[in-house]
């Protein structure tokens, strides 16, 4: 019975990765492209472990596929029907199997819009149903994980967050021979810092943060994080309301590395945004929107991908990078080593990693995709536009950010509370109004004694 | 003079109540590519057709929805119970019972929800489970209604005079037959309330189904979600269908209700 479980899941598996070619792409691919894949494909059906040997009848295919090399294409698309049949034979138990994905909100394209309904074609695609769910920051994501209670199969944390997740033995090492598509992915995004040996995640989406600004207020042009200092636009300036960003931005005007472990910087830092607070409108997130579209405020810092709408949609409104440099940041798909679905979660990151699915999602969620492939399907406005794929110069000008030891991530949490409060100013204002809480409480127990005790007399 | 002043007092305060609820409605016909949430941009209905093309949001509304229904129902019946019961006890073991019961009110919700999640994802170790997800948020949900629910049922049964349930089993009436004829309806405006207490209750809730979830998501979790890139308008218009659905049902009920008292009262007379 288990086998023949095994047997229906690489069937189908194998369909997904023959289909998901789909004739366009077949046609467009030529010489050794086809044998790439044909090999991808053959690895993927001769793999080792037992209990996923294959049937007699796929390892002809399979021996077919090798021995005829680029005619063979032709063959086993002629096979195509007949292993179809097959898989519908025999596919039925795996078809009830859900796998749990866990993203970004708003980060996938959901089929509005004419976009491309892009969990309901891999569950149409390969029978495996989508439990998707989604979170806010890496850190709700990582307590997620670490309180238990909850099993994914796909995660999508951001670099820092691989990172420390790969430290704390929280990731499934990938198989990559049932990601065939990772060869799609640009070379430059391999070997990353957060990932070394590129065991544990693949690139889903990338993007630098920049400086947007509203021409209307700010007639000068803007090239460096010192503007968001400037005493001119004080009250206007909108600043990041999570501490590893708005570090960041600290540090690059000072020169450090953003994932510098020495106190002194971080300190240094801090006493940078300490400065910049009363200066400072608000610390927002996605506010910024609002009040960027509003002209509330003239200058905000923010992710290039998500705001590059604002530019599109005004005029008025700028994008630079500055040139001290920039956070340039990677949202990777990973799996957690709980999965117990790992094969599946596997076919569902090779999914998205198809090029014409990651083109579709990208033109929906407006990121930049780490794969060349994936342009042919996107929009050309984007693909050419400098906010989603910044010049080479600019991007050789980038930092990302990587897990930092446990004693720097709890100074930073203290100083970036003391930073964004105004110091320890506060905390006195705090201990006044509970001192003065306790003043009032203690006067109306006392008058009511007193009161009492007149009664009694 | 006083009678105006009056007046503009009441239209401040409905006012305040209210002008949130108008701009979430208003913006939900505003037409921009931003989504945004301040400036106007003309009137459209894309929100509402991509509000009904988005499988996610709707993915999570029925699941609110699912939950809060259940919890509401299941929470009722038990504190229905767990009121008669305690209305029934002597007055040291009703004071701590009491005690007990408004202990989960005062707690903060974080405390209720981090707690129910340890419990939860021990009970699933023990159990061989695997993840949490509807079933816990079903029994937090029940949990944290069923207070309410009881506060709002024991004034009832308090205000009813104990007589009448003695007089139905005088008059031959079984104990089971005599609860259903005499005392329930003699409670019904509680248990009603305390119902749509558990359910709004349930619906509104964050905190609790945050810790204890699992891989499902309820839309309070699901917009939360949307904070860093933006909350979309399709938000504001889902809210705008919410409030309709609930001001077209609560419309309902008051006429039913004015046309009741219509046929009753002159009986009454």
């Amino acid at each position: 019975m288990r086998g023949a479980v095994a047997e229906a899941g690489l069937l189908r598996l194998c369909r997904t990765i023959i289909c998901e070619g789909s004739a366009r792409r077949i046609a467009r691919i030529q010489g050794p492209g086809d044998c790439r894949s044909q090999v991808a494909c053959v690895r993927f059906l001769n793999r080792k472990k037992p209990e996923r040997r294959l049937s007699r009848k796929v390892q002809d295919f399979a021996a077919e596929c090798l021995g005829k090399s680029c005619l063979a294409l032709a063959l086993s698309l002629a096979f195509l029907p007949c292993l179809k049949v097959q898989a519908g034979q025999t596919q039925v138990p795996d078809r009830n199997v859900t796998i749990n994905v866990y993203n970004w909100g708003e980060y996938i394209a959901n089929g509005t819009d004419g976009s491309m309904d892009v969990n309901e074609e891999f569950t149409r695609r390969t029978g495996i149903r989508v439990n998707y769910t989604t979170f806010d920051s890496n850190e709700a994501l990582y307590s997620k994980l670490v309180g238990g209670g909850a099993d994914y199969d796909v995660i999508i944390p951001s670099d820092y967050m691989v990172s420390r997740l790969i430290h704390e033995n929280m990731l499934a090492e990938l198989d990559f021979s049932n990601i065939p598509n990772y060869q799609y992915i640009d070379e430059s995004f391999r070997d990353s810092e957060y990932d070394p040996e590129n065991r544990y995640s693949v690139p889903y989406t990338w993007g630098v943060v920049g400086l947007f600004y509203n021409t209307d207020y700010i007639k000068e042009e803007i090239t460096s994080w010192s503007a968001l200092w400037d005493d001119r636009y004080a009250g206007k300036i909108l600043m990041f309301d999570n501490p590893r960003d708005a570090f960041a931005i600290a540090q690059f005007m000072l020169g450090q590395s953003v994932n510098t472990t020495r106190e002194e910087d971080w300190q240094e830092a801090a006493a940078l945004l300490k400065q910049q607070k009363p200066m400072v409108q608000a610390y927002v997130m996605d506010k910024i929107f609002d009040k960027m579209e509003s002209e509330e405020a003239w200058i905000a810092p923010y992710y290039a991908g998500d705001a590059a709408i604002l530019v599109d949609n005004n005029d008025n409104i700028r994008f630079v990078v500055p040139k001290e440099g920039t956070n340039y940041f990677v949202d990777a798909m990973c799996i957690p080593a709980t999965s117990i679905h790992k094969a599946e979660a596997e076919a569902y990151i090779n999914f998205l990693c198809d090029p014409e699915i990651a083109g579709a999602n990208m033109n929906y969620i407006g990121y930049s995709t780490p794969e060349t492939a994936a342009k042919a399907y996107m929009d050309q406005e984007m693909v050419e536009s400098p906010i989603h794929y910044p010049d080479a110069e600019i991007l050789a000008n980038t930092q990302v950010f990587v897990n930092l030891p446990e004693d720097t991530s709890k100074l930073i949490d203290s100083l970036w509370a003391e930073a964004k409060m105004g110091g320890p100013g506060e905390s006195a204002v705090l201990a006044a109004i509970i001192l003065g809480f306790l003043a009032v409480y203690i006067a109306i127990i006392v008058g009511k004694r007193r009161k009492r005790r007149r009664e009694l007399q | 003079m006083k009678k105006a002043g009056g007046r503009i007092y009441t239209f401040l305060i409905f006012l305040f109540l209210y002008a949130p609820i108008l701009v979430l409605i208003v913006f939900s016909f505003n037409d921009t590519d931003t989504g945004s949430r301040s400036v106007w941009g003309g009137f459209s209905l894309r929100w509402y057709r991509k509000l009904f093309e988005d499988r996610l949001i709707l993915e999570a509304l029925r699941n609110t929805l699912l939950i809060a229904v259940a919890a509401a129902v299941v929470s009722t019946v038990l504190g229905t119970v767990a009121a008669i019961g305690i209305n029934g006890m002597k007055r040291l073991p009703k004071r701590i019972m009491m005690n007990i019961t408004n202990f989960p009110m005062v707690n903060p919700e974080i405390v209720t929800g981090v707690s129910l999640m340890l419990l939860f994802v021990s009970a699933v170790r023990v159990f061989g489970g695997r993840s949490l997800g509807m079933g816990s948020l079903f029994a937090a949900h029940i949990t944290f209604c069923l207070p309410y629910v009881i506060l709002s049922v024991l004034p009832k049964l308090r205000q009813m005079d104990p007589n009448l349930y003695e007089a139905a089993q005088d008059l031959g009436c079984p104990p089971v037959k005599a609860f259903f004829k005499v005392v329930l309806p003699e409670i019904m405006p509680g248990i009603v309330t305390g119902m749509i207490m558990a359910f709004t209750l349930s619906i509104d809730d964050f905190v609790i189904s945050y810790f204890t979830s699992g891989t499902t998501q309820t839309l309070p979790i699901y917009i939360y979600s949307m904070t860093r890139k933006r909350i979309s308008p399709e938000i504001n218009a889902l809210s705008t269908v919410m409030f309709g659905a609930v001001m077209v049902l609560l419309v309902i009920v008051n006429v039913r209700n004015g046309k009741d008292r219509g046929k009753t009262s002159p009986k009454e007379v």
